[in-house]
């Protein structure tokens, strides 16, 4: 017994250090790459520590970045532990801020009290029914989420262009030859409060209590219970009684919620006005994708989430000082972002074959699996939801 | 003014060019419908897309050789779809995840390359007009069809050819077995993983292509992310098109004859809000998936690993 205990400790020592060494294994072909394009990696590495660390501002903007990160992450913990892949985040993101906004533009007569959580509310919403949509179209209709969720993607950017370059554009641009796609400015009652003279701002404690209320959900409920059990063995749970065509559009509303709070929170937090090149990225500084990258990283667990947002949140930002140190664009980081993911991604089959080896030793000694073991990730995207 | 449409002139162009920006969806979709026939879904097809539009780009401008532009094009693909095949087959990744990370190494990778090798945005000489003897001489059908660049007749040819291929050859149904049962395929002792490597970087490959066709054959630049998530469609274009080559052409077309008349709108100065035209094919693929889904079933093995059982 103590043995296979002992084992236990290692192995999951082992399971979590997983992410570390694929990030060092991501580090490494950077370093090959900066190499190769003549620059010396400890120098650049150094510029990122300094402009994501170096200063009481630098360490705010790591926080700043980190939180649309962590928002999405939170999103993708629900959804991956559902089953459901949901590539939707820039679309969410973008609905939700087109929402929050509306409100904070509209009723400007209103007190601040009032409007932030109403805004924040109606983010959170508006990202629900972005996610909810290839939710309902999976489960009612077989329709890949993936496809879908890309899809919306495509169509909220287009929704965003037209809105922000007609209805809702800022009335000082709207005269202007070359129109800057941008909203009204949100009147100073609205916005998040701020550490002073950083721009952190109180969305990033917003999201770290979220966090913790995501871990309670997925574990201490019975709808997190069977939102992983779906995502576990859909026909294993059909037999249980439980409905999993609803699981299925709950796991993609929750977790287009979380990506619509994180747009409206850029809005409210950050720029306060909704502000695009016409791009998806032009607004959501890609945190629909790297949200995926930070929750993949932190094993799929909420907690576990918060630190590789940091993380994440920190290449971002000392990326921007290592342009301006080493001349590398910033680019690299998006690059190694995806190595991590592919990484991460592949590193998995060598907790799979353990977790097997776990499996077969306790069967052996006659005991099932400990409840707390954490479940096995095995997300096959065809699961016949209707068959 | 939406009169000026219907003009004879107008129409043909907007088939002209409809016909023209179907190349790089053929290109990338009938790619992906080989690896997706043998069961791997392979979601990186925009990060491939970019890496070989900017190959190509950067070889033909530096070389002035566009065919060795494509060529180079071809081998990035080629060893970006190794890459995910070596990932998804010996390494049992999660192929929706690994793919969306083989798009961000791209998006990445293209961009970095981009700013450091060339820096602004230049212009090259791409591919010009192959007027096809007699044919291109035909009223109407002449200038749509027969007066375009050569890339554009290797795209139509393709669909055909992989038809074939795919439904005719021994190597076509090997991919399929492979696709839908790859344990009885493995037990007549077909290689598994020898035909998903195959089909994997022949995607890869295709996908070069496909950028190579919008960097040096359609639009002639360079910028990041100029395939604006145009490889994404193109796997949505496999379901679309039920994983059959004739159906991918059915979609490409769908999409670039819309693409092609929002942009001939906006020449025109008709005031329809273009942001709201470019929507329109996304969400008429959505609901084309919401139609054809329940009918047709996607192989059976897609996205699933296989593991040989000793």
């Amino acid at each position: 017994m103590s043995n296979s205990s002992q084992e236990k400790w290692y192995s999951k020592f082992f399971d979590a250090a997983l992410p570390i060494f694929a990030t060092l294994a991501a580090l490494i072909v950077g370093a090959i790459m900066l190499l190769l394009l003549k620059v010396n990696p400890i120098e650049a590495y150094a510029a990122m520590w300094e402009g994501a660390f170096g200063s009481q501002n630098a360490l705010a903007e790591t926080l700043v970045k980190a939180t649309p990160l962590l928002l999405v992450g939170l999103g993708i913990c629900i959804s991956f532990r559902g089953d459901v892949i949901n590539i939707g985040g820039e679309g969410q993101m973008i609905v939700g801020a087109i929402l929050g906004t509306l409100v904070g533009i509209t009723l400007v007569d209103w007190p601040g009290w009032a409007v932030i959580p109403v805004a924040l509310l109606t983010g959170f919403l508006g990202g629900a029914i972005w996610g909810g949509i290839p939710g309902f179209l999976k489960a009612y209709f077989r329709v890949n989420e993936i496809l879908s969720t890309v899809m919306m993607n495509a169509i909220a950017v287009q929704l965003m262009n037209f809105l922000l370059r007609g209805p809702m554009i800022d009335p000082s641009q709207a005269e202007l030859a070359s129109k800057i796609p941008q909203t009204a400015r949100l009147a100073e009652a609205f916005r998040l409060p701020r550490w002073i003279p950083t721009r952190l701002h109180l969305g990033a404690l917003i999201a770290v209590v979220l966090a913790v209320l995501v871990y309670i959900l997925l574990w201490r409920t019975t709808w997190g219970y069977r939102i992983r059990a779906v995502g576990q063995n859909p026909d294993a749970s059909r037999y249980a009684g439980v409905k999993v065509k609803n699981y299925v559009v709950l796991a993609l509303v929750l977790s287009g919620a979380f990506a619509g709070l994180a747009g409206v929170m850029q809005v409210y937090g950050v720029n306060y006005r909704m502000i695009t090149d016409g791009s998806a990225s032009g607004f959501t500084g890609s945190a629909g994708f790297n949200g995926i990258v930070a929750a993949l990283f932190g094993q799929l667990h909420p907690i576990g989430t918060i630190p590789a947002s940091i993380l994440f949140g920190a290449l971002l930002v000392g990326a921007n000082k290592m342009q301006r140190v080493v001349q590398v664009p910033s680019a690299l980081i998006t690059a190694l972002n995806g190595l991590v993911v592919v990484f991460v991604v592949s590193s998995e089959i060598w907790r799979r074959r353990r977790q097997r080896k776990r499996l077969a030793a306790a069967a052996i000694e006659g005991e099932g699996t400990p409840p707390d073991d954490p479940p096995e990730i095995d997300i096959s995207i065809q699961s016949e939801v209707n068959s | 003014m939406i009169s000026d449409l219907l003009s004879m002139t107008v129409l043909v162009g907007i088939l002209a060019s409809g016909i023209r920006l179907a190349t790089p969806y053929l290109f990338a979709a009938i790619g992906e419908t080989f690896g997706q026939r043998s069961g791997v879904l392979n979601l990186g097809v925009d990060g491939q897309m970019l890496l070989g539009a900017f190959t190509a780009f950067y070889v033909a401008i530096t070389t002035g050789n566009l065919w060795l532009g494509i060529l180079s094009a071809m081998v990035v693909g080629a060893l970006m779809g190794l890459a995910m095949a070596f990932v998804t087959i010996n390494l049992h990744a999660e192929q929706g995840i690994s793919g969306i990370g083989f798009y961000l190494f791209g998006l990445g990778l293209s961009d970095l390359l981009f700013q450091k090798l060339l820096g602004t945005v230049e212009t090259v000489k791409g591919f010009s007009k192959v007027y096809i003897p007699v044919l291109s001489d035909l009223p109407v059908i002449g200038d749509i069809f027969f007066r375009q660049n050569i890339l554009v007749y290797i795209a139509f040819a393709l669909v055909p050819i992989a038809w074939f291929v795919l439904n005719k050859t021994t190597l076509g149904l090997k991919i399929r077995a492979v696709g839908e049962n790859p344990e009885a395929a493995d037990s007549l002792g077909v290689s598994v993983a020898r035909i998903r490597y195959f089909t994997i970087i022949l995607g890869g490959t295709l996908s070069g292509v496909a950028g190579a066709s919008l960097s040096i054959a359609l639009l002639n630049v360079f910028q990041q992310n100029m395939t604006s998530g145009l490889g994404f469609i193109a796997v949505a274009l496999v379901y679309f098109g039920a994983w059959r080559p004739w159906g991918v052409l059915g979609g490409a077309l769908l999409f670039s004859l819309v693409n092609s008349l929002q942009l001939w709108v906006q020449v025109l100065g008709i005031p329809i809000p273009s942001d709201i035209a470019v929507m329109m094919p996304y969400v008429l693929t959505i609901l084309v998936l919401v139609a054809t889904v329940s009918r047709v079933r996607a192989p059976s093995a897609l996205t699933k690993p296989f593991e040989r059982e000793d």
